[in-house]
């Protein structure tokens, strides 16, 4: 496991750099750190930001020095490497594929040599880690795609990709919350609002939680786009033991 | 208690202190560019400093009040009228209602603040009133002004007792920038780094609320400048792959995949708000401990605005 470096980002803000790979593993390590954080407010701790292996840390000078945080935190990264149990939060994003919102999922077919029946099962099959938000407000990093579905971007990406759908881009998938250009190959649409910026929670998940893709029908994607539009719309999350160590 | 918008210039929109706590959504925190003539034109008007305010650049808007009302410019010299007679900036000022204020446009500079005493009547999203123009949030309706447009102010009138009146900022066309080191220093030569402290740097077409990329030698890097994707600061200073620095400013994606060769200082944020395309740029390098002095020392300068 890679030592973990403590990089000054100008005057006010630090990253905690647990090395350059994008594995789980340190993944898990940035999370249980930004939690801890969160849970346990430091005084002049601002702000956390994690990444798939970094988390950004503002600050403000004047309530805590550079050197005493890295101490503090040298002292809680000790304490947290060890083991600790862990739920697993799954978000249930419910996903139409194919019709009218799948625009690439017979493209999808000629490149991986699946039937659309076998690439829904595989896609919505596996529960995937959110190792970050970025992009656009609420935009998931998943790990975890199942090797069968890698497909290359676009050559020509689209100037307008609408708000739910859900894609590949070469060995990721996700889901864009707002309408946004983009090069991922489009297999289905979510009609649940994954980002509504006059919610008590504009965005529902956080890095670390998981996103489970449910089918559905086209009636159903219309059932619940009515619910969503009248903000009636609940998304189920499960609770499951994690099963690993934070180590 | 508002003031109506006959022409609303060539980007206005509503700042404050920015959205602080979404990063981790990827919600980028916005905020108003040169938070130092935010402060200032609050404490004219004897608001609180993190009041959000009317960020203008360039070209100013012209506005009509329907109350009195006691206001302030500040920021990048305009060429201010009310009732087309001149008033000078950095001084409050009464509105009577029926008034006309021009706010005209820079004479050096990029972005100029209005601040009106009890504050526009704005709806917080997410715990700030900063406009977001790239996901049409917050400020008023998430957008830059338009014509017709009309806000409200919260006071229903306020007259002016005293003008106060603060000496106003420099814009000069050529500038030096102190920066900490890193985060990913360590992707660049030797050669680079002096390339990048030595050499002067002009700020191109491409620079905005998100980022203002210079031109200039390109900075030598040691093979790549690809990171797996990490957290940004406005102020970082990313280095793409052709070598030209790239600033990130106040609606800076919240992370990015470039290596950053240091972090602007956050004293010296205004000055580089108030750059514009063609202003020279030079950078110079201090350690933390310079970098947490400066920053205290400017603390003490924003709070004796308000003393």
């Amino acid at each position: 496991m890679s030592q973990i470096r403590y990089l000054p980002v100008g005057d006010s803000a630090l990253t905690v750099d647990f090395g350059s790979e994008i594995t789980e593993a340190t993944n898990i390590r940035v999370q249980a750190l930004a939690r801890h954080l969160e849970q346990n407010p430091w005084p002049g701790v601002l702000e956390t930001l994690p990444t798939f292996r970094s988390l950004l840390i503002a600050y403000d000078p004047l309530q805590i020095s550079f050197d005493a945080l890295c101490e503090k935190l040298k002292a809680l990264t000790a304490e947290t490497t060890g083991p600790q149990k862990a739920r697993k939060r799954i978000f249930e994003i419910p996903v139409c594929y194919g019709a009218r919102f799948g625009a690439d999922l017979r493209d999808a077919q000629k490149l991986t040599g699946l039937t659309s029946d076998e690439i829904i099962a595989f896609h919505s099959g596996r529960d995937y880690r959110i190792y970050m938000l970025g992009f656009l407000p609420g935009f998931p990093y998943l790990g975890g795609l199942d090797e069968r579905l890698y497909m290359p971007r676009l050559q020509n990406p689209r100037t307008k990709i609408p708000a739910g759908s859900v894609g590949i881009g070469g060995t990721q998938t996700g889901v864009y919350p707002m309408e946004s250009p983009g090069g991922w190959r489009l297999l289905g649409a979510t009609p649940m609002k994954l980002y509504d910026p006059n919610r008590e929670k504009p965005i529902l998940y956080e890095a670390g939680d998981f996103i489970r893709f449910r089918p559905i029908s086209v009636d159903e994607y219309y059932d619940i786009h009515r619910m969503a539009e009248a903000d009636a719309y609940e998304c189920r999350v499960i609770e499951e033991p994690e099963g690993g160590d934070l180590s | 208690m508002s003031m109506k918008i006959i022409f609303p210039g060539a980007l206005s929109s509503f700042q404050d202190k920015g959205r602080i706590g979404y990063q981790k959504y990827g919600i980028t925190p916005s905020g108003a560019m040169d938070a130092w003539s935010m402060a200032a034109a609050n404490a004219l008007v004897g608001n609180s400093p993190e009041t959000a305010v009317l960020e203008m650049t360039i070209a100013g808007p012209i506005l009509q009040f329907t109350s009195s009302a006691v206001l302030a410019l500040t920021g990048a010299p305009m060429t201010p009228t009310l009732n087309q007679k001149p008033i000078p900036m950095n001084a409050s000022f009464q509105v009577n209602p029926g008034d006309v204020l021009s706010v005209g446009c820079v004479t050096a500079g990029c972005r100029s603040y209005l601040a009106v005493k009890g504050g526009f009547d704005l709806e917080p999203v997410m715990g700030s009133c900063s406009t977001n123009l790239k996901c049409a949030l917050g400020g008023f309706q998430g957008r830059a002004l338009k014509p017709g447009d009309e806000i409200s102010f919260n006071l229903p009138e306020a007259t002016l007792t005293e003008s106060r009146t603060l000496p106003g900022i420099s814009c000069a066309s050529d500038i030096t920038l102190r920066v900490v080191p890193g985060p990913q220093e360590e992707y660049f030569s030797e050669n680079g780094k002096k390339t990048f402290y030595s050499t002067a740097y002009r700020v191109s077409d491409a620079a905005d609320r998100m980022g203002y990329k210079l031109t200039g030698t390109p900075v030598e890097h040691n093979g790549t400048v690809d990171i797996v994707s990490d957290g940004i600061v406005f102020g970082s200073i990313q280095i793409p792959p052709n070598g030209m620095p790239m600033i990130l400013m106040a609606d800076h994606q919240t992370t990015g995949g470039y290596a950053k060769i240091g972090t602007v200082l956050t004293c010296d944020l205004p000055k580089i708000a108030q750059a514009k395309p063609g202003d020279t740029i030079h950078f110079t390098q201090v350690t933390l401990a310079e970098a947490t002095q400066l920053y205290k020392e400017y603390a003490d300068r924003l709070r004796s605005l308000f003393a």
